[in-house]
Formats: C-alpha cells, structure tokens, sequence
C-alpha cells in the first residue's frame, strides 16, 4: 500500500506517494526524476548511488525512502550553487577525472564528505575516502588529482597537507 | 606560437559538464511515457531442450502486457559479422535449446519492473537436461557433447598459418624453449550495465536507444532479422557509461526482445540487465590455453615461434572468430620475427558467450609471450630491456603476414620508461622479495574485421563562424566527442568552443562502424578533419576575392582567415561564412569528408594481408613487493612510455593509458569470473573484487608522441593496447622479486605461496643431497 511522503531534496520540499519498499534510490530515480544518482549495483557494493544525508555519505540503494522523512538529502543535483560548479565539479572537469560519468556523481558527494570533514587530506586520505566508490574507467588516478586540487583550492595550496 | 592551436590542448571533455552535474541522460535515465518494463527469463541450465513453456499464469497476471517466447522471435539468426552469415547463431530468445546458464528463453513486458519480475516466476518450464561441456580442451576430443550440432568438435573458428620457414629456423637456433601459460575469464563490469528501450511506432518505425558501442551495427542487425529497410530504423546512442568492448556486438538479444516487446505492446519496452545478469549472461574476455615455443640467436635476436592457443568460446560467436586470429597476428606486431606458425582453436563450451575485450586476444598471447621472452633473457643472460630493444619494430618494417607498420616508436618508449624507473640499475637497488618486470605492447589502430571500415563526417557551419559537427563516432565515455571536435576546430581554424558534436544517432550522423579496434581516433578522426578541410574549400575562393589572392595562400587559425605570408591582411571566419550565405550563389557551408583507410580484409586462406591503418606501441615497468607469509603481490611503483603518435588531448591520452593499465592491473592480480559446472559463482561486486582506490598506486605515463603519417594530426589509436603489458610486466616482477614464474593468470596470492614453498623444498632437498655427500 503506497502511502505519501515528505521528502526534502535540494533544499525543495517534495510529496510523493510511495510503497513503503521502495528505496531512496528507487524514489529519487523514478518518482522525483532526479537521475543523477545512478544505481550500479544494487546491492550497496558500488558507491554509485552515494547521496548526502544531513551532510553525511549514504548508499541511497540500501535505504528505505520512508526511513528519509524529514532529513535533508542532497544529490548531485543539489551541488552547484546557482550556475556555479561546486569546486570539486570543477576540478573532476580540469583533471580529467571525468570519463563515462557513471561513478562521477557518487565520488564527487563522497569527496564533498571529505572534504567537509578534512579541508587538507592526504594522498592516502583521499584514496581511502572513495575507495568505497567503484571507477572502471579511470584506474582512479586523476580522480584522486582532481579531489587534492580541489582541496589545495579551497585551504590554500601554501597551507599543511596531513601526511 | 605551436604548431597546432586546438589539437595537443589538455581540455575537459566538451560534454563533462553535464556529467558532473547530473545531468547527463543515460539508456536507463531515458523515461517515455506509456513506457513498459521488459525482464528476460533466463536459462537455469548450461545445456538443455527447451520442451513446453507455460507462460498463461504470467499473461493472467494484472499489469503484464505481453510474454514472448523464442517461436515470437524471428526465423532469421543474427551476428557481429554482417557479411558472414555461416557465424550468425543468435535469435534473441532460444528457440529449441538452450546452451548456457543465463541464456534469454522468455520476455515478459509489464507496467513496472515488479510486475515483470513476478511474471517471471510464474512462468513454467520443462526442460530435456542434456550432457554439457565446460572445458574446451574436453570439448574437442571426439564424443564430447556438440554445443552446436553443426560444429564438429566444437570448433567455432580455427585460424592456421606459417610464414618463413618455422622448423629450420628452430634447428639453427642457439636456444629454443616451450611453455604453456592460461589466461582466466574476465568480465568488463562496465558501470552502466546493459540497457535498451525500443518503440515501434504505428508509422511502423522503429527507433532504439542503446547502451552500445555501435548504433549502426543494431540498425543493420536489425533491418536484417526483421527484413526492413535501413531508414526504417533509427538507433540512438545516449551517454553510455563504460563499454571496454562489452557493447560492441552491436544487436543483443535484449535489444531484439525490446523490439518486438515494443511491436506486440505497441507501447515502448525498456529493459535494463542487473548487475548478476551483467557477470553471468553478458559478455566475458576469452580464457586461453597457450602453448609458445621460441627459438633465438646468441645475441636474442627471434628467430622463430611455434604458437597453439585454444580459446574458451563459450556458448556462441560474438567477435570471437575475429579474436582467435588476431591473437597469433599479435605475435608479429611487437617484435621482428620472420618465422612464425600458429594454430588457434576456439572452442565453444556451455558458458556464458566469450566476446570482444579491450584488448582483444592480444592480452593473452602477450601475457604468454612478454613473459617468456623474460625467461629467454635470462636463459641466454640477457637484460629484459635489450632482448626487447634488440627485436623491436621500428617504422616502416613489413610484418611476416604483410602487413606494415607505417610508425614505431617502441624503442624510444623503452629507453625513456627504463630511464624514468631506473631500470638499468635496478640489481644496486634490489632489496629482498622486491622486483622489477617490464612488459610491451602493441596494438593495431583499425583492423579491417568486417567487409569494410570507412566512415565520413558532416559540418554545418553557421553565419557566425561557429559548427555543428555530426559525426557517427559512438562516445563510451572514452572522450571521443572531445577529440573529434578538437580535430574539427583546429582543421577549421576556430575554438573548440565554436563546436558543438551531434553524435550517436543514426538517422542523423552518417554510418560508422562503432567505438571498437582502437579505430575511432584514426578513422572517424580523418573523416572530420577531411569535413573541415571541405568546409575551407568552400569558404576560401570567397575570401580570397574578396582579399585579393589565391585560394591556396590562405590558412585559418583562431577564428580568422589569413593570407599565409602577409597576416595582417585577414578577415573573420564568420564573415566569409557570413558572405558565402549573402552573395548571389546564397551559398550555405555545409562540409563533407570521408575516410576509407588503405587496409584489407585479412585472406582468411593465407592469412596475409595489410589489415590495420596504423600500430601503437608501449611499454610499462612495474615494481612489486611480495609478501612471503601470505603470498600478496603489493604494486610499489608504475611506470610507462606510450607511442600512440600525436594525442589530440594529452589529458585523454593519459587517462585512457591509465583506465587501460587499470585493467590490466585488475586482470593480472584480482579478478577471476569462476565457473561450476557453468554457472558463474562470484556474479557481484562482493565476489568479483574490483580493484579500489587502494590498490592502485599512482601511475603517470609518458606520450612518445610520433606522428603517424596516415593519422588525423599524425594521432594513431592508443584506448587498448596498454591493457596488455601491464599482466606480464607484473609477472616478470613478482619472478625478479622472489624467483617465483606464474605462468596462468591471475597471480593469485595461492599461487605465489605454492611457489614459494616449492622453492624451499627444492632447497631442502638439495641440501640433504649435498649434506649425503
């Protein structure tokens, strides 16, 4: 039995209507259209389908939408503000860290995580942070670039990288 | 000033902005109303006849539209090959027997997916359990069960040719030695699984939107099962995300079921494989068996090799018959050999279908032979590096097969990685259970594998100087969008702003064979740049009128046109565009070009023939630490040198070598789809280990850039190739580390340990020998 939900994403209030089985993902997908978040795998293996609650990394395939009343979720979609590109959008697109685009929404919210947590990570800190994030495409290199530069960016390229 | 303006430029993908933000549409993002779900019932087992399928509890089901079975599907079998109708084997759903676990028996399309899915289940089936075949060794001998009746032996394809004289060169040779080396299936694991939507409108049109590597290969598959004309059909090519030759084939039997879903429903059908679909009933790399004997001189000169490779076809063709030859061709395109015998055999089995890789049947064969060329080395005390340098092609050789090599520079690479990793002094720095290997590769830009491979380009050019681009290359998220506009905005002498690219639609760009063979750069690329050239053929008689010279003294170059040897005298590109269209003529822009590569169909008698427009080269070095105690190989360091001639976009270049290496990486150490009995065992990401972010260390390759002399700008194919040295690079590695050979890939940490210990009790036993003395 479908019952309605309140879900808040991107900031905009949505109502929807929904069984109570059906995912976050399943529900960003295919009832509000946000398809930014990509189902890879299904089964919370692959990192694609991360999107933020309340600021913090969730595989949105393995939670119920129903359990997400009331918290503020945000996609990839949510990420620029306004025109402008979030600097990690930016800095996947001038490292080349972009290629098919699939993992792109999923390492780019969970390099946001990081990056809130920790302005100035290591090399190491970096690749731990997605390495919940599957890339077939890249072999993770100018991923990695693009997550420190956007890091140097924002603390400052002169200030102390964690080792 | 640079030579070039746009091409050579590190740019972001011209379409990366919609990717970052979410925007980007994929097959399965695409919604259309009215829109049903479609499922595949698939095969339970590897090998049965399908007798009586019930499917009236699933049409009684509310929300289910339609059910198919193989009697729905077409009388007509399809393949890859268009022009070699004997290869074609697929019907879409199977018609009286089924021949591997995960083979597509019924089609159900329903109102959500899972309707669908519950249909699924309340379909019944019996089937007559046959005798099955999983190993192609096993498959050949006489009485083994025939996957296909047809196939004596089970044999899909075996290529068989000798150039030179392979015996005597042996007799004369000052070292001959033979090994047998396996390679293991693996799978792409694309992150975009398989995906299609079909809708046949009541104009009676068909149009498809495929997650594919080539458009116009569904179009032409499908016109040729359904009897329809080409225009009839349209297939569109959304962003795609990731192929690595998993969605080459073109026509899938999902497609054919989408399609005729579509037709029965007369509503549009998507259907989208899961992930365990993906691993069990897509696409794998070819396991080989391969035997490789080779004869050298004193000095390491290669004198001959002798080469028996056995492919593990699975249950029908896909690119396989192609594949299997193209694995001994390898054995020519690295190195001067002058006498060369191979026997390949592909051999079907009740598996999943074993088709194109990156890499394509090259990866195994250079696995097997970069790893004994070590063992030679050693053997006759030679350094890895110069039995490499000693043997390697240069620009200009004529291969045994005659076919040539217009540019090598994989000397060059070799002496810069070995440079760069330190190599020649390797030996001051060794420390115990560390180790250096390096590895080669080669790899065809464009071989001519289907009755052709020309394609063309159209640019349309506005009143303000800026282009649309329409060009049939398939972007798989390999930036072939980006290079292609590259190579239109510097032909034409504008920015790469100027260029918007229309591709992946086949009733708008013209005819293309698809993203495969390492061919897009090479062959799309010099039709778009022979497009703009036709465009400054339109526009330059204009403006040299109006500037008072000749047509041939112009150039154009950031936006302007200008008079070669007096630049100030110049005008706007727009403006010629702009005065074309206002002058009498009303003359409108719009350039063609076509490129048709100077190759042949290889003689499927003798085997001869000059097949590839173009040869990549490359080299990687890698540095391993093996753990005695548990046997784990750790990557320390990677290095490579890349002649994959002019990168259009440097950035590019250099993530496709990395993603390539990436790959190689994964084959060498982890990943391995394991089979019982037929039914693939580890179908997830839990059990089937992608490599992490962990578990790669950084990796910068070098571009020896040397042009090509038939490529656009001198840019030669380079997506591929360097997938296939990183797997004996890192086994000739692990044996410099701790002297253990692996000779079947993966290098499993249980297969170092049995090494390991193997070596002590050989050291044992030789020491109570000695202390018996």
């Amino acid at each position: 039995m479908k019952e309605m939900l309140s879900l808040a994403v991107n900031g905009e209030n949505y109502e929807v209507f929904v069984e109570p089985r059906m995912t976050l993902l399943e529900v960003l997908r295919e009832e509000l259209r946000l398809t930014g978040t990509k189902e890879v795998c299904d089964l919370g293996t692959c990192g694609a389908c991360t999107v933020l609650i309340d600021q913090k990394p969730v595989l949105s395939c393995l939670t119920l939408a129903v359990a997400c009343k009331g918290k503020a979720i945000t996609t990839i979609e949510g990420l620029k503000d306004g025109d402008k590109l979030h600097r990690l959008q930016t800095a996947f697109l001038e490292h080349g860290a972009v290629q098919c685009g699939m993992c792109t929404p999923g390492m780019i919210l969970a390099s946001k995580v990081l990056l809130d947590e920790n302005s100035h990570p290591s090399e190491r800190e970096v690749r731990e942070a997605i390495s919940g994030n599957l890339c077939r495409c890249t072999g993770y290199g100018k991923i990695v670039e693009a997550i420190l530069a956007a890091s140097d960016e924002f603390a400052g390229e002169d200030s102390p990288r964690r080792i | 000033m640079s030579r070039y303006s746009v091409v050579g430029r590190r740019v972001p993908p011209v379409d990366g902005k919609v990717k970052v933000t979410g925007e980007a549409q994929f097959t399965v993002d695409i919604q259309l109303p009215r829109m049903l779900c479609g499922r595949i019932l698939r095969s339970p087992y590897p090998h049965a006849r399908i007798l009586h399928i019930d499917a009236q509890k699933a049409l009684n089901l509310p929300g289910v539209r339609a059910v198919l079975t193989g009697a729905d599907m077409p009388e007509i079998k399809f393949g890859v090959f268009s022009h070699l109708p004997a290869t074609h084997d697929l019907y879409g759903l199977a018609k009286e027997k089924v021949r591997y676990v995960g083979e597509e028996v019924v089609a159900v399309a329903a109102v959500d997916e899972w309707t669908a899915e519950e249909a699924l289940e309340l379909i019944s089936i019996d089937y007559e359990v046959l005798p099955a075949v999983f190993d192609p060794i096993e498959a050949m001998k006489p009485g083994a069960p025939l996957v296909h009746e047809d196939a004596e032996r089970n044999i899909s394809r075996a290529p068989h040719f000798e150039f030179g004289k392979v015996e005597q060169a042996f007799s004369e040779a000052y070292y001959v030695r033979e090994d047998s080396f396996a390679t293991q299936p693996v799978t792409h694991c694309a992150l975009e699984t398989h995906a299609t939507i079909a809708q046949w409108d009541q104009a009676g049109r068909i149009t498809i939107w495929s997650s594919t590597q080539s458009p116009f290969k569904i179009c032409e598959a499908l016109a040729y099962v359904l009897g329809l004309p080409l225009n009839k059909i349209r297939v569109v090519k959304p962003f795609v995300g990731g192929g690595f030759g998993g969605k080459a084939d073109g026509l899938f039997p999902m497609d054919l079921c989408a399609v005729m879903l579509a037709k029965k429903t007369g509503r549009p059908v998507k259907i989208v494989n899961n992930r365990e679909e993906e691993f069990t009933a897509s696409r794998r790399r070819h396991p080989y068996v391969i035997t490789l004997k080779t004869g050298v001189a004193k000095d390491g000169t290669l004198l001959a090799v002798d080469a028996k490779a056995i492919s593990d076809a699975g249950a029908y063709n896909s690119w396989g018959p192609a594949i299997i030859g193209r694995a001994g061709v390898q054995l020519m395109m690295q190195y001067r050999i002058p006498n060369v015998r191979y026997e390949g055999y592909r051999v079907y089995t009740n598996k999943a279908v074993s088709g194109a890789m990156r890499g394509w049947g090259n990866l195994q064969m250079r696995f097997a032979a970069d790893s004994q060329l070590d063992m030679i080395a050693e053997e006759i005390g030679v350094d890895p590096a110069d039995i490499r340098l000693r043997n390697c092609h240069e620009s200009g050789d004529m291969m045994p097969n005659k076919a040539w090599i217009p540019s090598c520079a994989l000397a060059e690479c070799i002496e810069q990685v070995s440079g760069e990793a330190g190599w020649r002094n390797r030996r001051a720095r060794k420390t115990k259970n560390r180790g250096m290997g390096m590895g080669c590769w080669a790899y065809v830009s464009a071989a001519k594998q289907l009755a052709h491979d020309s394609t063309a380009a159209i640019i349309k050019v506005f009143e303000d100087g800026t282009a649309t681009l329409i060009t049939g290359a398939s972007d798989i998220g390999q930036g072939s969008n980006t290079t292609m506009a590259q190579i239109a905005a510097e032909e034409l002498g504008v920015e790469l702003d100027d260029i918007t690219i229309v591709s992946g639609d086949t009733d708008i760009t013209p005819l293309d064979l698809g993203t495969f063979s390492s061919r897009v750069t090479f062959i799309s690329g010099n039709a778009v740049k022979a497009a703009a050239e036709d465009v400054k053929k339109q526009l330059f008689p204009f403006a040299a009128e109006r500037l008072g010279v000749s047509p041939s003294d112009l150039v154009s170059r950031g936006r302007r046109i200008y008079v070669k040897d007096n630049p100030e005298l110049s005008m706007a590109f727009g403006e010629a565009v702009k005065g074309c269209l206002y002058s009498v003529k009303g003359q409108h822009i719009v350039g063609t070009g076509n490129f048709n590569p100077d190759t042949v169909v290889v003689d499927q008698v003798t085997y001869e023939g000059h097949s590839g427009a173009a040869y990549a080269y490359g080299v990687e070095i890698v540095e391993v630490e093996v753990d005695r105690e548990t046997g784990e190989v750790h990557i320390l360091s990677r290095y490579g040198a890349h002649d994959s001639g002019t990168a259009i976009n440097p950035m590019q270049a250099e993530g496709q070598l990395q993603g390539a290496s990436f790959g190689g990486l994964a084959q060498a150490l982890y990943e391995d789809l394991a089979t019982d009995e037929g039914q693939v065992m580890n179908p997830s990401f839990l059990d089937y280990k992608l490599p992490t972010a962990l578990d790669v260390p950084a990796y910068e390759p070098t571009l020896i850039q040397s042009p090509d002399p038939g490529g656009p700008f001198g840019a030669k194919g380079m997506s591929e190739g360097c997938q296939i040295a990183t797997s004996p690079a890192i086994a000739n590695a692990v044996y410099d580390a701790v002297g253990v050979r692996i000779l079947d890939l993966p290098i499993t940490p249980e297969k170092v340990l049995k090494g390991l210990r193997e070596q002590e009790v050989a050291s044992s036993t030789k020491a109570i020998k000695g202390g018996a003395k």
